[in-house]
């Protein structure tokens, strides 16, 4: 018996390439994105249905064409050309209680993925070297991004309370990169001046984009529940990132980074948030022991290897002009 | 003749900045006139001599043809001005042997280039070579290679860190090159029991903490990598990973946040890791409290190597209370600056940079016989009567090596 997929969030790119990804899955037998607004790229084989997770309209579309996977990954990180911080938070907030309300609903959800993100976990000076997925952060998110994750992966842990027959996997991905990833950390790493936190040094780790549509497709057929980090292996430093970019960096005191960044960017979307000056001085770093031997994932890159990957694609990217993702909205 | 040589300003050998046409322009002529007439010399214009005697004409000859001595009170302002203006003060010498030659032959510009005195190649290629034996030894083209090596990954980003983001490379060429002679020429260290030191696998060393800023736990680093090639990890607190600079630093170095999971951590990894339970109470007493070891926190390492069963080396330091003697402390600037402490030394804040120098005390390092705790199965580390029974056995351990040791010790700085 095959499976039928649902993609929330396919507008975007990094959400239209993994619902390709996963059509090309024997085990899954269709696939279905959902987003306001049609997708800008070729979507194969992959049926797009127009509608709104911020309306019960979805819970419609999920019963009609009954799906037994959700994959949801309409979580932006960004308001982007969605509006101010108010849409941002409705989409991510309100969009994930109503799908979960949906699925909640429909009998034929058998499994929610979601993808998370390892911002969950903050950055302070208080935080340990590795996080594990046990631990929360040092302080509850009170802005931004790192709140709605927070509070999305709290609704999330409130679904699978109730339907305990689903198998909920949230993944919390470390930052993504890769040549076709339109974040504000590879924005960031796009700049040709690179404005860093005077008198730190952040550890990062990685997640190639094809490591996250490998792992995502991994969770939605395979048969394993719960929490997961998901990073590439080893640990890189910001300076190291910068010079093996081969970029130039600024360091200035942490309150005028977001400026910079700001500035230097004017025109496009970036907003530099709180949670991502506090990974910017701090850093973060997650165990993934539970990655490898619970949920059976390896990746594909290394943090190195993501990076490179990403540096390599950046000379093209910066001759050709960035690579413009699919519309932010979701 | 030596009335031929006073040129007033404008008209100059050659007209402009070296047009290379000998006669000069009608507005330098003008310029000339005007200027020979106010300043009421009676002599002849200066271009009739130039043209007619002067032998070198170039524009780089000009200069220096102004050096000559000037007699004629009359424009001596306006020579002395040019003078100025045109005369390389620094070099006289080899001016004064340009005019010399500029008398005696023609052609002067090409030989006076080719006479500049200078080091031949083959003199700074030696000194090169000397200065690099000197500095990397006999070797010192496969070191100079290895440390060029070195600087080009440094500068491609083209190195290993560990989770924790220690930089074991730098650590050991840079960091440690530069703690090692404070270690020893400074504070002179003087290690004792390193059989103590694990030769493999997880250790916890417990020292007692002093000197107002973390630099025991530098120096025990910097030791503890001499004597047996391993490099002591340290934990800190959550303020050095707050501090620009410092935190940069401190991750590089191999330390980490003192906290339960990171020593956990570490110590399953097989690291030697290095604790100082006293912390703030410990490093920020006061000079009279010295050597007096205060509270060893909650017993947090204790529990830590409990857990992972590695063995306590209690480690007492003798010479780092003397450093930075606290004799006052800002309590609310401190505050404010949200520092646990603001130390008032008998030199800092008072003599600026220079009270930041730390006094060259001895200093005496013991490593003592280590606490096993892989006898206890993992249940009783949530113990917390044998947690506290431990705690206070490294304690004792440590307070009463450090009275010994200062007994023995002949007097603070020797």
């Amino acid at each position: 018996m095959g499976r039928v997929v649902l993609v929330t969030g396919i507008s975007r790119d990094i959400g239209r390439r993994f619902a390709r990804h996963a059509a090309a899955d024997p085990s899954i037998d269709r696939v279905i994105g959902v987003d306001v607004v049609p997708p800008r790229g070729d979507i194969g084989e992959v049926s797009f249905v127009r509608a709104d997770i911020r309306n019960a309209v979805i819970a419609k579309v999920i019963a009609r064409e009954q799906v037994d996977t959700v994959v949801h990954m309409s979580v932006i990180a960004t308001p982007g050309r969605s509006g101010g911080r108010n849409a941002m938070k409705e989409l991510n907030v309100l969009g994930t209680m109503q799908l979960l309300a949906a699925c909640q609903k429909v009998e034929s959800v058998k499994h929610l993925v979601v993808k998370s993100t390892t911002t969950v976990y903050g950055g302070s000076s208080r935080d340990p070297a590795m996080f594990t997925e046990d631990m929360g952060p040092k302080s509850v998110p009170r802005s931004g991004y790192a709140q709605d994750v927070y509070e999305i992966e709290g609704y999330v842990r409130g679904f699978a309370r109730r339907r305990p027959d689903v198998r909920v996997t949230t993944l919390r991905c470390a930052n993504v990169i890769g040549p076709h990833v339109e974040s504000p950390l590879t924005n960031y790493f796009r700049m040709s001046v690179i404005p860093t936190v005077l008198g730190f040094d952040p550890r990062m780790q990685f997640l190639h984009e094809d490591d996250l549509y490998d792992v995502l497709r991994h969770a939605a057929t395979t048969d394993v529940s719960g929490t997961f980090n998901v990073a590439g292996d080893g640990m890189v430093l910001l300076s190291q990132v910068i010079r093996r970019l081969g970029k130039l960096n600024v360091p200035m005191p942490g309150f005028a980074v977001a400026r910079a960044v700001t500035a230097l960017r004017s025109a496009r979307l970036t907003d530099f948030s709180r949670e991502q000056l506090a990974f910017l001085t701090y850093g973060r770093g997650v165990d993934t022991t539970r990655m490898r031997q619970e949920l059976g994932f390896e990746p594909n890159y290394s943090t190195a290897e993501a990076l490179e990957d990403f540096g390599y694609s950046l000379g093209h990217t910066l001759a050709s002009g960035p690579v413009k993702a699919g519309a932010a909205r979701a | 003749m030596p009335e031929a040589e006073i040129i007033p300003i404008g008209t100059n050998g050659t007209p402009g900045r070296g047009t290379g046409r000998v006669k000069p322009s009608a507005a330098a002529r003008g310029l000339a006139g005007k200027s020979a007439t106010s300043t009421g010399a009676a002599k002849r214009p200066a271009r009739a001599p130039s043209a007619a005697k002067a032998p070198a004409k170039s524009a780089t000859s000009g200069p220096k043809k102004i050096e000559r001595p000037v007699p004629q009170p009359a424009s001596a302002a306006a020579a002395s001005a040019a003078d100025g203006a045109g005369t390389p003060k620094p070099q006289p010498a080899p001016a004064a042997a340009a005019t010399a030659t500029a008398r005696s032959t023609s052609s002067t510009t090409t030989h006076e280039r080719g006479s500049i005195p200078g080091i031949p190649l083959g003199d700074w290629t030696a000194a090169i070579e000397a200065g690099a034996r000197e500095v990397f030894g006999g070797e010192w083209e496969r070191r100079m290679a290895e440390f060029l090596a070195f600087m080009r990954r440094r500068i491609d980003g083209d190195y290993v860190v560990d989770s924790f983001g220690f930089d074991a490379e730098l650590t050991e060429r840079l960091l440690l090159a530069v703690l090692r002679p404070i270690a020893e020429k400074w504070f002179r260290v003087e290690v004792r029991g390193l059989e103590n030191i694990p030769a493999e696998g997880g250790a916890l060393v417990v020292s007692n903490h002093s000197g107002t800023i973390p630099v025991d736990a530098l120096m025990t680093m910097a030791t503890v990598y001499d004597q047996t090639g391993r490099f002591l990890r340290p934990l800190g607190a959550d303020l050095v990973f707050r501090t620009p600079m410092v935190a940069g630093l401190a991750r590089r170095l191999g330390a980490t946040l003192a906290c339960q999971a990171d020593a956990e951590r570490m110590l399953t990894t097989g690291e030697l890791v290095g604790v100082w339970p006293e912390g703030f109470k410990g490093i920020g007493k006061p000079f009279t409290e010295r050597y007096k070891l205060q509270r060893f926190g909650r017993g947090g390492f204790v529990s830590a190597a409990l857990r992972t069963g590695v063995p306590i080396v209690p480690l007492s330091v003798v010479g780092a209370e003397e450093i930075y003697p606290i004799v006052g402390n800002l309590g609310t600037l401190a505050r404010i600056l949200n520092l646990p402490y603001l130390p008032i030394t008998p030199f800092f804040p008072w003599l600026g940079p220079l009270g930041m120098v730390p006094l060259p005390s001895k200093w005496l390092l013991e490593f003592g016989e280590p606490v096993r705790t892989d006898s206890y199965d993992e249940v009783e580390a949530e113990d917390p009567m044998l947690v506290f029974n431990l705690t206070d056995q490294v304690r004792e351990t440590i307070q009463q090596t450090l009275f010994t040791l200062l007994l023995e010790r002949e007097s603070v700085f020797r």
